[in-house]
């Protein structure tokens, strides 16, 4: 007993849950969505994540190697930033596009504003933001093996019908990880369970969406049209892996509200009325720019803290 | 009195894994202690209380050796009879050192002459109060706020609920539980006594759902009194903090610029009910609490009754002394507790356990970056944003600390166990509301 004991600041112990099991959860709940990609698209879609994912934790590393920062790479967010990226690639893309979106993603958006946490941006939506600006015609050029035609999503804004059964299993033209909703909503369903993360910003996200669609949009509330709107696209994908990103979404529960409804409004204008048919990258990013200024005014009010005191 | 039994609680919280096993099932055992007691001038809210006593005064049981320094203070009286070895600073738990007593015991434990006791009916409010201050009760749940004050009342009528704290909310914890068991009636007797200065309240019994036998056995003591009834509350920590306990049992809320007065609540820890009581029942100064010594470092994790001022490792040696050696022990629970780095430590009026760890699972931990996960906010009692304090006082930014409500804070630790990035949040926190605390003294 001559030894003195450690002491620290109470409390002197902690919960199980790290940031790796955080990273970790959402990994396997993008596996079904992996898994039907490849499926769907055959070997090359398993190279485009192989190779997306490799670029964004190389990138990590190098980048902390040279600057002599400590190696993060081991919580797992830049293989999250990798597999979302190469989820929302066309199967077609050529090798150096997934790794420049690697790059610019973790270099760019994530490291240069200060590693993780500290990206305004969610960092594999900024990157293919990047891409499909700098590579337009690349990075909108569905033609693969498996499909030829062009995506439900522009079928559906040229007015023709598309066959929402076939949306909802995946059976149809898209990027990587975005054209089956079942195999979305099974991952989402597992973070959900877990707690990882909440209905809050996805749920309003999705419905006000839908009900936007359904005043303003070209068909009213017509459920064919209203489930194609919500199977087609990047919708599912952005809305439950990437609409929900911590880091880059409101902190405040009243704040997640206006954002899920921001993302919402921002996605059907983008959709109706844009040149484009799809638009849930662009509002998703553009909504990350909105959440300092969210979360300053939602700020909560302490317990028994009564207004104007 | 019919009870309803709805489960009430709180928003926030965590639960954290409760340790209580390891104790809750051994009964009180008394224990005498060894040569030296020692009893810090300071072992409550307020000025320290000043010695009347000088070296090699004899003292007996229950006698006076300080007089409280003012009104919001409290005396101490021997719990041994001795002689005054010296006057001279000790460590405390908190590690500095404070102006203690030391007597040295002589085993006779022959008693001062109590006061005589007047039955309860004819004591005035006054009488009532002046006797839990002269018995030095202080608030036996780890704050140590003075009783007497909290039960000077502007206005006693106004105040609708004495709540008797029974969450027992901190893991590892079974000193209350143990009390409620095996002495349910003393608990009882002092709510009647704090009922006795609140003509228009009711006295609730508020008691966690992992506590069911608990709830039972107070049910059915209290079939028959109109005035008592037992409340069973969520198990989620922090339940049996002041705020959080007051929603949970009355749904009102309060913060920090109020006190539970306000809201008609008077709050009081199991064991500072009992030692009313003994105060104005018995004219008996509180000298003896319950502390659990418990953990996975300790050999047989017990409940023992002692004498305040006994040095710890009379107590660890009571329980059978060390399994393993302990890294970590710590005065208290693990959520709110002290980590000591010695145990030639007293027993104070406040000190409900010692917690004694084989691992020091935080000293392994290293923090990571934030990333915005929004647990703290989740469980934060007090609905603030413990990142951004934390991140404001790092920075100190002692305005936007301030203007995010960081002193009402409650400094219960859920935000810092539930982050995943394992950073010290409630740690930042905390010297940040001591910096504007000390600011505001001045």
């Amino acid at each position: 007993m001559n030894t003195l004991k450690k002491v620290s600041s109470n409390p002197h112990i902690r919960g199980k849950v790290t940031t790796n099991h955080l990273m970790l959860a959402v990994i396997i709940a993008l596996l079904p969505a992996c898994g039907f990609g490849i499926y769907n698209f055959g070997l090359g879609a398993l190279w485009v994540i192989l190779i997306t994912v490799a670029s964004t934790v190389l990138t990590e590393l190098l980048y902390e190697i040279i600057l002599k920062k400590p190696i993060t790479i081991g919580d797992f967010s830049a293989v999250v930033t990798g597999i979302l990226l190469a989820l929302n690639l066309p199967v077609s893309v050529p090798w150096w596009i997934c790794v420049i979106g690697g790059v610019f993603a973790i270099l760019v958006v994530k490291m240069l504003f200060g590693g993780l946490g500290q990206n305004f941006m969610n960092p594999a939506l900024a990157a293919r933001c990047f891409l499909l600006i700098s590579f337009t015609s690349i990075m909108t050029n569905f033609e693969c093996d498996a499909y030829t035609g062009p995506t439900p999503l522009a079928l559906l804004k040229q007015g023709e019908v598309t066959n929402v059964y076939d949306m909802v299993i995946g059976r149809c033209n898209g990027t990587i990880g975005e054209t089956s909703m079942i195999a979305i909503v099974i991952g989402a369903c597992f973070l959900l369970l877990l707690g990882v993360i909440d209905l809050r910003v996805p749920g309003t996200y999705l419905l006000s969406f839908v009900i936007f669609v359904g005043l303003w949009g070209p068909a009213g509330f017509d459920l064919q049209y209203i489930s194609a709107q919500l199977a087609g696209g990047g919708l599912m994908l952005g809305a439950f892996f990437m609409a929900t990103d911590y880091v880059t979404r409101p902190v405040t529960v009243k704040g997640q509200y206006v954002y899920g409804i921001f993302l919402g409004l921002l996605t059907f204008l983008f959709r109706i009325f844009g040149s484009s048919a799809e638009g849930v990258s662009y509002a998703i990013i553009l909504g990350n720019l909105l959440v300092p200024l969210i979360e300053k005014y939602t700020r909560p009010m302490a317990f028994g803290k009564r207004r104007g005191m | 009195m019919e009870q309803k039994m709805t489960r009430t609680t709180f928003v926030g919280g965590i639960h954290p894994y409760e340790g209580k096993e390891l104790s809750k099932d051994k009964p009180i055992l008394d224990i005498l202690p060894g040569s030296d007691l020692v009893y810090p001038l300071s072992q409550h809210i307020g000025a320290p209380a000043v010695p009347i006593v000088k070296k090699g005064d004899r003292v007996l049981v229950g006698q006076k050796i300080a007089e409280a320094g003012g009104f919001v203070s409290a005396c101490i009286c021997s719990s041994v009879a001795g002689t005054v070895k010296a006057i001279e600073p000790r460590r405390v738990v908190t590690g500095d050192m404070v102006m203690s007593i030391i007597i040295e015991n002589d085993n006779t434990y022959e008693e001062v002459e109590y006061p005589a006791v007047r039955p309860l009916e004819e004591m005035t409010k006054e009488e009532i109060i002046s006797c839990v201050q002269e018995a030095g009760v202080v608030g036996m749940g780890g704050a140590g706020f003075p009783t007497h004050v909290k039960l000077s009342v502007k206005k006693p009528e106004k105040i609708d609920y004495v709540i008797v704290n029974c969450a027992e909310c901190e893991p590892y914890l079974t000193s209350d539980y143990r009390r409620m068991i095996e002495e349910g009636d003393k608990i009882l007797e002092g709510l009647k006594v704090a009922l006795a200065l609140f003509p228009n309240a009711k006295g609730v019994l508020a008691i966690e759902d992992n506590k069911p036998d608990c709830i039972e056995l107070f049910k059915e003591k209290t079939v028959d009194e109109s005035r008592i009834l037992v409340r069973k509350l969520k198990t989620k920590y922090p339940q049996g903090a002041e705020r959080s306990l007051i929603y949970a049992v009355t749904k009102r809320k309060l913060d920090s610029s109020r006190l539970p007065a306000d809201v008609g609540c008077v709050v009081n820890n199991a064991d500072t009910i009992v030692a009313i009581g003994q105060a104005v029942l018995h004219r008996k100064p509180l000298m003896e609490r319950i502390v659990t010594i418990t953990g996975d470092a300790i050999k047989e994790p017990r409940n023992f009754r002692v004498k305040i001022g006994t040095n710890y490792h009379e107590l660890i040696e009571a329980a059978g002394g060390f399994k393993t050696e302990p890294e970590k022990i710590i005065s208290g629970g693990p959520m709110m507790g002290f980590g000591v780095f010695e145990l030639d430590l007293p027993t104070t009026k406040t000190a409900s356990a010692l917690v004694c760890l084989t691992k020091d699972e935080v000293s392994l931990l290293e923090p990571t970056a934030c990333i915005n996960c929004g647990r703290c906010l989740e469980v934060c009692p007090a609905r603030l944003m413990p990142n951004k304090l934390s991140d404001f006082s790092a920075k100190h930014k002692e305005e936007e600390f301030i203007k995010y409500y960081g002193m009402e804070c409650v400094e219960c630790g859920c935000c810092s166990y539930v982050c995943p990035a394992k950073r010290y949040l409630a740690q930042n926190i905390k010297s940040m509301r001591k910096t504007v605390l000390s600011k505001r003294k001045k």
